[in-house]
């Protein structure tokens, strides 16, 4: 079942060297799964990610065909709408929760805001839904979480607090831009199989940005590779290591692995033709 | 029951004793800096080029008098006793007499005082009601006309003389259309109605009721208050403007629109939130200012506030006044701090 179908989406700054295509062109569907982007820097996925929730702010633009959520072109909606589809059915969680959470809000009141937006509820309903959410990311304390400052948390816990604030609405998609690029190593694992096992309890659709070619193809079950803008290449995950696209083949060979050990790694050979190639489809 | 087990155990044993701490270290060094600024005060009275005796007894006076004085005065006495005679006597609020009227320094200053501090209280609300919200719509809606209108009002606030404004400002809407009230506090008909209290015109009219009191009283203030409220707009709107700016593109504003929020709903609620600790400094220092006394529109609106007062002790080479008055700004300007540091406290929690 497709959750969300994505036509020809671009896009679009304007700059005093006239247009700068940030997403250029680019098309896929999701469904009930979980859905790897990968790329460097300025490959235009974090943009994607943005750009379906339509927070590309002015002076950037957003072009596509569609954006079908369930049905609904997202981009047919009114801002008022919009705001309806933002946190209860497309929800987002983001790199750095040091910059993520507001730092004088405590960190009950926040997560509460969340819920009570598309919920009618009193505050004490809401409390409850927070305390149950905080314990399903498996916070213990959740108590005294809810009266505490961002400040007062560590990286990994900041991190599960966004994610149970991202899904306290219940949405339908979620996307993890780099959910894990400023954790430690140690407690990555820990907030990805926390935010695994909830997508999958939920029967929701994960669209999950990163530049951790290793992770994403451990994590996900399909990965966009995305190069300037464009969608290289798309393959399932598990079969990642076969990948054909000289920019994805040069990625796997640049990385070291513990199987085979070498002297010196392989360097990005850049093809100029990459960029100007159009996107891959994706159809199911 | 685990949770309340754990709460104990957390809690110092003598909870106060952070707090106790913290306000000894604030009074010490208020203290300090009260102590640094009585000596300054003292060494300028001491270095200044005018022999306080002959001040008191006269060009004319014969070596007696002049000796008798300057006994009186301690001024035989070691520089440090001194000190300590001219800080016991300031601790009691004796600031000395001023030689301009022969009355109480301080008797003065508790007149010229309140008037001041009413015209510049006035102001700054003006600025703050004003400016933060210009400020804030000006980043919101970065480049629009309204940004344009917010840098021309802050550009002619900063750089236009404030003499000039206040005079066209008199010969504008007291001379031509007369709405407002000229010169002075009052008009001669209302003056010594009612009873002073605070030495607020418009506070001790309010208390005692009489209405046709407080509405010349406005009428007089409005112009200069309104003066005063343009230039802490300037200043407080571009401030308000560059913090916002900064929280805007702050990761968590872009969390608060994921959650669905309505732009409004993020700007008061979430970005504003962060930079009241910020806008408090600038909104106290802009209040110190005022409060200082702003001698050009004293002077312009026949004010009688502690900025003329000073000007014309420091005219008439009366150092009594000159360094009371001074003591008495730089208390204000203390008590401002320490307030801002208060409220510093209450708006963020990562300074506790």
């Amino acid at each position: 079942m497709t959750l969300l179908d994505v036509q020809n989406l671009w896009v679009k700054f304007p700059t005093r060297q006239g247009i700068f295509d940030a997403v250029r062109g680019v098309s896929f569907t999701l469904g009930k799964e979980r859905l790897g982007i990968v790329g460097e820097s300025g490959s235009g996925k974090s943009m994607t990610g943005r750009a379906i929730l339509r927070l590309i702010r002015p002076p950037g633009i957003v072009e596509a065909d569609y954006i079908r959520l369930e049905g609904t072109n997202l981009l047919d909606l009114t801002e008022k709408q919009m705001r309806a589809v933002r946190g209860q059915r497309i929800s987002m969680v983001m790199q750095d929760p040091k910059f993520s959470l507001n730092p004088v809000m405590r960190i009950g009141d926040q997560i509460m805001e969340a819920y009570l937006l598309h919920n009618r509820a009193g505050r004490a309903d809401a409390r409850k839904k927070s305390l149950e959410m905080l314990e399903a990311v498996s916070i213990r304390d959740a108590e005294r979480v809810m009266r505490a400052y961002p400040h007062e948390m560590s990286g990994g816990m900041g991190q599960r607090i966004m994610i149970a604030m991202m899904l306290i609405p219940d949405p339908k998609i979620l996307i993890a831009d780099e959910p894990t690029s400023a954790l430690d190593v140690s407690v990555q694992r820990q907030v990805l199989d926390i935010m695994d096992a909830l997508v999958k309890e939920r029967g929701m659709g994960l669209i999950f940005i990163s530049h951790d070619l290793n992770l994403v193809a451990e994590f996900c079950d399909r990965v966009l590779i995305m190069y300037a803008g464009r969608i290289v290449e798309v393959c399932d995950a598990d079969r990642l290591h076969d990948a054909k696209h000289p920019y994805t083949r040069g990625l796997l060979n640049s990385l070291p692995r513990l199987d085979h050990p070498r002297d010196r790694l392989e360097v990005l050979q850049r093809d100029p033709a990459w960029s100007d190639a159009p996107s891959v489809g994706t159809q199911e | 029951m685990a949770l309340s087990e754990n709460q104990t155990e957390r809690r110092p044993r003598a909870p106060l004793a952070p707090w106790l701490k913290s306000i000894l270290v604030t009074l010490s060094s208020i203290a300090v800096t009260m102590l640094g600024l009585l000596l300054i005060t003292f060494i300028i009275g001491r270095v200044m080029p005018i022999d306080p005796v002959l001040s008191i007894a006269g060009e004319r006076a014969s070596k007696e008098v002049y000796e008798q004085v300057y006994y009186e005065l301690g001024l035989d006495k070691p520089v440090i006793v001194q000190f300590f005679y001219y800080l016991s006597d300031v601790v009691r609020g004796d600031f000395g007499m001023s030689l301009l009227n022969a009355r109480p320094v301080s008797e003065d200053i508790r007149r010229v005082f309140p008037a001041t501090l009413e015209l510049a209280t006035l102001g700054v609300i003006m600025g703050i009601v004003l400016g933060v919200p210009l400020g804030v719509v000006a980043a919101v809606r970065r480049g629009s006309w309204i940004d344009q209108l917010a840098r021309v009002v802050a550009l002619v606030g900063y750089s236009m003389p404030i003499f000039w404004l206040g005079l066209m400002g008199l010969l504008v809407f007291y001379g031509i259309l007369g709405w407002v009230g000229g010169p002075g506090r009052l008009g001669i008909f209302f003056e010594d109605i009612v009873p002073t209290r605070t030495g607020m015109i418009l506070l001790d009219s309010a208390l005692a009721g009489e209405w046709a009191v407080f509405r010349d009283a406005f009428s007089h203030i409005v112009l200069p208050a309104s003066l005063l409220g343009y230039y802490s707009l300037a200043y407080i709107s571009r401030m308000t403007r560059s913090f916002m700016l900064e929280q805007m593109s702050a990761e968590y504003v872009t969390t608060a629109r994921v959650k669905g929020m309505s732009e409004r709903a993020v700007i008061w609620g979430h970005a504003f939130r962060n930079i009241r600790v910020q806008l408090i400094t600038v909104i106290a220092l802009s209040y110190a200012n005022l409060l200082e006394g702003s001698v050009l529109t004293e002077i312009i609106f026949s004010w009688p506030g502690i900025g003329s007062y000073i000007t014309t002790a420091l005219l008439s080479a009366d150092m009594n006044a000159v360094l009371g008055g001074t003591v008495v700004v730089g208390l204000i300007f203390i008590c401002l701090n320490i307030f801002s540091d208060l409220l510093y406290r209450v708006f963020d929690p990562r300074a506790k």
